[in-house]
């Protein structure tokens, strides 16, 4: 059976802030209505909605989605919310997918809505609970203390300073100086990273991205419905997810091996064979700066351990052979959990349109993946798109 | 353009317990995991392409629950996700999969352990609207109360209509060895049982109980080669109606009428109370029963409460609903209330249903709804043919 064709035909997103005055049903229609007005379609155009919604604990509403509705415009409609921890953004976007792509809907409105600034004092506290409960919880860990284990593990494999790592976060803070919606764009220097407080070492604050809140939506569409539509279709040509087992502490933490597992599912079904000459750009999850990096790698676009000397020569810079987060990612975009995924999903779609504005990698690029990640060093989720 | 059906290949399940301090939910998923891989003969480490999970995190207790999903129900390291709806919801994710052409073999798991839960009516109020409705903090359940009272004035239903609901499907409850609440009971015991939220008693809400649910689906061609008594799915609906309770319709369930009517006329069913020989809807509360009927055009509007005194939804009646014993005689199980429906129609349509096996049906329904405040609800059209 051929696959059903599914393009991107809208894109929109609230700015992402620190605390947003507004509710987050009202960040969702935001962004939604941004989406909808992009492509001259209305609520009454869109048949079904994914929602995508990170832990309800940020704001304690229990079933998140079923409040948001009405932001989501879902009222009335088949609305469903998938979700899979730090990867639900970019999971949001194939779950949109599947409903397009299963024949029973022509449109579907993918959206990601994140308010991290109702938990007091800090979203952290959210994640206490997230362990196993013999195992893990008593230790009241903090999310951080984990990252620090990963990059230190990541560091000590392939032998990377912590200055190596630095030029990530310099990287995309720059880039996001050019995002409109950008919380944290700034020029800054390796030397300001590495004298920002430690945090967890080896985890300094400016390696880590801020708690945002904020709203992305992408409007989804089968190829007829496309084609009316717009003469410039982004087209999903792949999706993967893939969730490794809980036990942490069973599993090496030098390399994602369930990133690898989504790649190449999306691969696969995109029919790209050689990721490293056929992506043109790429959106990988960088709530860490040394996460880009990992993710760089578990997507299969360098070898092993190669990532940090890539970065250093520029190849992953706007103007580079494969610009990476080029929107700024979430360490200068904002870091608001489902909403970033989405929104890099939705920097792909103006990038391969050639809308990105000052942001616009150069050389027309034609293929583009974007990747999310999350819960215990164990969600890989990856959607590639194409013209 | 769907061009393949999806078959039910495998059920594997707990008992359902009010209480089970003797496992965890991993080894309850994990037990119903194994029983349905081996009803439906396949091994989940190399032959399911992707799983699906159903679970809120607050019901969990635990946030960003996806993390504890994947160990129990052979998942790790391979395709696998959570949604946050009810278990049918699940089967709705694993029949689109399906349905896109690149996945063969879905397998769908949901569970309760709503036993752990202390005070879960007022885990309900964070459900609320966090600036409108919230701050009232009131236990949730008097939303249920409210939309009793309105549906009764407007369908011309009684609470003694609503009675034998209760007693009707506690009395199915005795023949299905998976209940937790089968009783024999009167119309009277009901309306004397205390007052919870007007006009609810005790004994018109369904209680919680514990269990999980696993279900494995596959494409026709390989529920065809897997499986000896496959189900076909033959319609699926999902709707949700406005979260504001200030806007609601409080009698009609809206998004069990639209989430029927869409897997009506994916199953090209025109007149439902023929075309359906047995349902299994929610009855979370004993007139929601009532009022889903009505909603999923079982009947008329303003006729369920009759038709349930005439005992037309018995186990020998015309239509029977709940034949299971429904959430009043089984529990409440969280988001696997719904695949517990499903799991009725499967036996019932394979022939398995032992005492309470209805004779000589081909076609089931099972619905349900997301429970208070939610304007949430799915429908499923399953058959043997």
């Amino acid at each position: 059976m051929a696959m059903r064709k599914v393009a991107i035909v809208g894109a929109g997103m609230t700015k992402f802030m620190r605390r947003a005055l507004e509710t987050g049903k009202e960040l969702a229609w935001e962004a939604n209505k941004m989406a909808l007005d992009s492509c001259g379609l209305t609520m009454n155009d869109i048949e079904s909605v994914a929602v995508g919604t990170a832990p309800d604990a940020f704001d304690m509403v229990h079933m998140k989605s079923e409040y948001l509705t009405d932001g989501t415009s879902g009222w009335r409609k088949p609305t469903m919310r998938g979700f899979v921890g730090g990867g639900t953004g970019v999971f949001t976007v194939a779950q949109g997918w599947y409903h397009v792509a299963s024949g029973l809907f022509d449109t579907c409105l993918v959206i990601g809505e994140e308010k991290m600034s109702s938990c007091m004092p800090h979203p952290q506290a959210a994640f206490v609970t997230c362990w196993d409960q013999f195992t893990e919880s008593p230790l009241q860990a903090s999310l951080l203390w984990f990252f620090a284990w990963e990059m230190n593990r990541y560091m000590n494999a392939h032998g990377i300073t912590e200055r190596e790592i630095a030029l990530s976060s310099v990287k995309n803070k720059k880039n996001a100086l050019d995002h409109p919606c950008a919380q944290l764009a700034a020029e800054i220097t390796v030397d300001d990273v590495m004298n920002s407080e430690v945090m967890a070492w080896p985890v300094k604050r400016l390696d880590v991205s801020p708690t945002s809140d904020g709203a992305a939506a992408l409007v989804l569409a089968s190829e007829n419905v496309a084609r009316r539509i717009t003469d410039k279709p982004v087209w999903i040509e792949g999706v993967g997810w893939c969730l490794d087992s809980m036990y942490v502490g069973q599993r090496d933490l030098y390399y994602p091996q369930y990133v690898e597992v989504a790649a190449r599912m999306a691969y696969e079904m995109a029919g790209i064979t050689e990721p490293r000459r056929e992506i043109h750009i790429a959106e990988p999850y960088d709530p860490f700066d040394y996460k880009e990096l990992h993710h760089i790698e578990g997507l299969l676009l360098c070898d092993k351990g190669q990532a940090p000397k890539l970065l250093a020569d520029g190849y992953f810079n706007r103007d580079g052979n494969l610009p990476t987060c080029p929107s700024g990612g979430l360490l200068g975009v904002g870091n608001a959990i489902a909403a970033s995924g989405v929104m890099k999903v939705a920097e792909l779609y103006w990038q391969l349109r050639g809308e990105a504005g000052k942001r616009q990698v150069p050389g027309k690029p034609k293929k583009g993946v974007a990747q999310a990640w999350g819960d215990e060093m164990q969600v890989g989720t990856v959607v590639v798109v194409g013209t | 353009m769907i061009s393949s059906r999806v078959a039910i290949i495998g059920i594997g399940y707990t008992p359902f317990r009010t209480i089970s301090p003797d496992v965890s939910f991993k080894e309850m998923m994990f037990e119903a995991a194994f029983k349905a891989y081996e009803d439906a003969g396949v091994n989940p480490r190399h032959d399911i392409d992707s799983f699906v999970d159903c679970a809120e995190d607050f019901t969990e207790g635990r946030s960003i629950f996806d993390i504890q999903a994947p160990d129990n129900i052979g998942a790790a390291l391979r395709s696998i996700h959570t949604v946050c709806y009810d278990g049918i919801g699940g089967l709705i994710v694993g029949y689109m999969l399906i349905q896109t052409g690149q996945y063969k073999v879905v397998a769908v798991e949901a569970h309760s352990k709503l036993s752990n839960m202390l005070t879960p009516g007022y885990l309900v109020t964070h459900a609320l609207d966090p600036v409108l409705n919230k701050p009232l903090g009131y236990n949730a359940n008097y939303i249920a109360g409210m939309e009793m009272n309105r549906y009764l004035y407007d369908s011309g239903a009684t609470r003694e209509q609503c009675a034998r609901v209760c007693v009707k499907n506690k009395m199915n409850a005795i023949d299905n060895p998976l209940a937790s609440y089968g009783d024999r009971i009167t119309v009277d015991d009901v309306l004397k049982s205390e007052t919870t939220f007007y006009p609810l008693s005790r004994l018109d809400t369904a209680a919680p109980t514990d269990g999980s649910i696993v279900m494995v689906l596959a494409s026709e061609e390989k529920a065809k080669v897997l499986a000896k008594k496959p189900v076909w799915i033959r319609g699926v609906g999902w709707c949700s109606d406005t979260p504001y309770l200030e806007t609601r319709p409080w009698s009609e369930a809206a998004y069990a009428r639209l989430s029927a009517e869409m897997a009506y006329k994916m199953a090209s069913i025109k007149h439902p109370r023929k075309e359906i020989d047995i349902a299994e809807i929610d009855d979370s509360f004993s007139y929601k029963e009532l009022q889903h009927m009505e909603a999923l055009k079982l009947c008329h509007k303003g006729e369920a409460g009759s038709l349930v005194e005439e005992g037309a939804t018995e186990r020998e009646g015309e239509l029977p609903i709940n034949v299971s014993g429904g959430s009043l005689g089984v529990g409440w199980l969280g988001e696997a209330t719904g695949l517990q429906r499903v799991l009725e129609i499967v036996l019932q349509l394979r022939g398995e249903a032992g005492k309470r096996q209805v004779p000589g049906i081909t076609t089931g329904l099972a619905q349900s709804w997301r429970g208070v405040p939610t304007t949430t609800g799915t429908t499923i059209i399953l058959s043997k043919e």
